[in-house]
């Protein structure tokens, strides 16, 4: 089996202006902040950010890093709202495709198996329809239903986070939620995984059950050991979030000067 | 302990633990604090096959204490990370109560944003599972601050879509809309016939003309009676089993 670790440093070599980018974990949980913070070090722009969003997409809007985010929602659980995402919508600066979150994981599903659409009867009668006008409903053949189409989204890369994985990556989650990041890496042409720790693969099952390893090693292209990666979110049963630096993150956007302090703190890896 | 010192905040769960009355055994979505309390005291009353969660992924069939996860404590009977959760909206197996931003006089709500969507004047968390809940299975509100800034002539953005829309949209898909109540800290409203939210009773208190004034939008009250107050059984429960730390009054102010 091909060994596919790899550094951190080795991150931004992969990423180009203009890509469309997944990132893993759910909010502020298991977000694969190492490797964010290796996109935010890289000098690409104009990216589509696709994620149910948390402080990896207050960073990235920020930065100035992001054309177009598609998301189901964005919040920092414990802080409900991300105030540079609100600062990013609020002054105009990124475009949007907002969608309800089962419409987000129907398009994820529809981009891992290639499709150009699955039916969703969310979405139905809401205003996600009129702020995506791009949007199609499709007829059944069967009955008099009418479904949204919802286009399968397909990325250039996704960003994920697990508890451990073998050097051949596959990857395992040791936590009570896989969220989607099985389906990010399957519906990405290219899949970086970071964890918390790299082990032999006969280890991944010597004390955890065969159904904690989501993520098939065909579905991914690298893998980096990044302890503490998902620094400040959570990552059970490894380490919860960190709700000081994560009030802190959130504090920082009120002032331009406290926010490059905190930026130039996170990219040196000070948070921890 | 007597039924008449209950605060609002009791008259609230209690009518919020109405809202599951003949539910069954379906999924509870509680978002807050009262709606979280009111579905508790449902199952430990008169819904006792209703099922809970702690919030996150599992099913609780003893929760946890109130604003804690499993890890607090509690029994785990199920799982339900967030990939279940839309698989089980999809059977209709769930019955949510969740928030409003906004909400019009069909039960339109908005939790996206406020203003024009394409550069908003105040971006709240999105629309979030509000068109799937609404398109899926039952769907309540709770509002805990009866407002002419909640309670708006039109929504900024349809998040959960309200009954005119459901009743404009072409073929079957929408058959499983289904709007219950509004619960709020002045009243409980339900809809009439053409889908129009009306007063169905009135908090212990609070008088007609308080919640029209309160509403912006003009609003029938002309058959509200007046909402239940706790039974001793359920203030028993409310203050010593289910939130012994009075955190029900944060939202609601007595």
């Amino acid at each position: 089996m091909a060994d596919k670790t790899m550094q951190l440093s080795d991150v931004a070599s992969h990423v180009r202006s203009g890509m469309t980018v997944g990132i893993g974990g759910w909010g502020s949980r298991r977000k694969p902040m190492a490797l964010v913070r290796e996109l935010l070090r890289s000098d690409a722009t104009d990216l589509t950010v696709v994620v149910f969003g948390g402080p990896d997409v207050g960073l990235l809007c920020a930065a100035g890093k992001v054309k177009r985010l598609v998301y189901g929602f964005v919040s920092l659980d414990s802080i409900p709202l991300d105030p540079h995402f609100r600062a990013a919508r609020e002054s105009g600066t990124i475009a949007t495709t907002e969608y309800d979150e089962g419409m987000f994981v129907t398009a994820l599903r529809a981009g891992a198996a290639r499709m150009s659409f699955l039916p969703s009867r969310a979405g139905l009668g809401s205003d996600v329809l009129a702020m995506n006008p791009e949007l199609r409903t499709v007829a059944s053949p069967y009955d008099d239903d009418v479904y949204v189409a919802v286009p399968g989204i397909r990325m250039d890369l996704a960003l994920i986070h697990l508890n451990r994985a073998d050097a051949a990556g596959n990857g395992q989650y040791l936590g009570p939620d896989p969220y989607f990041d099985d389906l990010y890496a399957m519906a990405a042409d290219r899949c970086i995984m970071s964890v918390e720790r790299i082990v032999p693969t006969e280890e991944l099952t010597a004390d955890a059950a065969p159904q904690t390893l989501l993520v098939g090693r065909m579905f991914v292209s690298g893998v980096v050991e990044a302890p503490g990666g998902a620094h400040f979110t959570s990552c059970d049963p490894d380490y919860g979030r960190d709700e000081a630096v994560q009030r802190e993150y959130a504090e920082a956007a009120r002032d331009p000067g406290t926010w490059a302090a905190f930026e130039q703190r996170f990219l040196a890896e000070g948070t921890r | 302990m007597s039924a008449t010192d209950a605060t609002r905040a009791e008259v609230c769960v209690v009518a919020c633990a109405d809202a599951w009355r003949g539910s069954g055994e379906i999924l509870a979505h509680a978002v807050g604090i009262v709606p979280t309390i009111g579905a508790r005291l449902a199952k430990l009353t008169f819904e006792p096959d209703l099922v809970l969660t702690d919030g996150d992924c599992f099913l609780m069939s003893e929760p946890p204490p109130l604003g804690r996860n499993a890890s607090a404590g509690g029994t785990i009977e199920s799982w339900a990370p967030f990939r279940r959760v839309f698989e089980i909206l999809a059977t209709g197996r769930r019955h949510s109560m969740m928030g409003a931003s906004q909400i019009d006089r069909f039960g339109n709500q908005n939790i996206s944003s406020i203003g024009d969507w394409r550069r908003p004047t105040r971006q709240l968390i999105g629309v979030r599972g509000a068109p799937g809940n609404t398109a899926n299975h039952r769907v309540d509100y709770w509002v805990g601050g009866h407002s002419t800034r909640v309670f708006v002539e039109a929504v900024d953005v349809v998040s959960g879509v309200g009954n005119d829309r459901a009743r404009a949209q072409p073929g079957g898909a929408l058959r499983f809309h289904d709007l219950g109540v509004v619960v709020t800290d002045l009243a409980v409203l339900d809809y009439d016939a053409e889908g129009r939210l009306k007063v169905r009773s009135l908090h212990p208190g609070v008088t007609a003309a308080e919640v029209a004034e309160s509403t912006g939008f003009a609003i029938d009250t002309g058959s509200a009676g007046t909402t239940r107050l706790p039974t001793p059984e359920e203030l028993e429960l409310i203050r010593t089993v289910l939130d012994p730390q009075g955190l029900r009054d944060k939202e609601v102010r007595s």
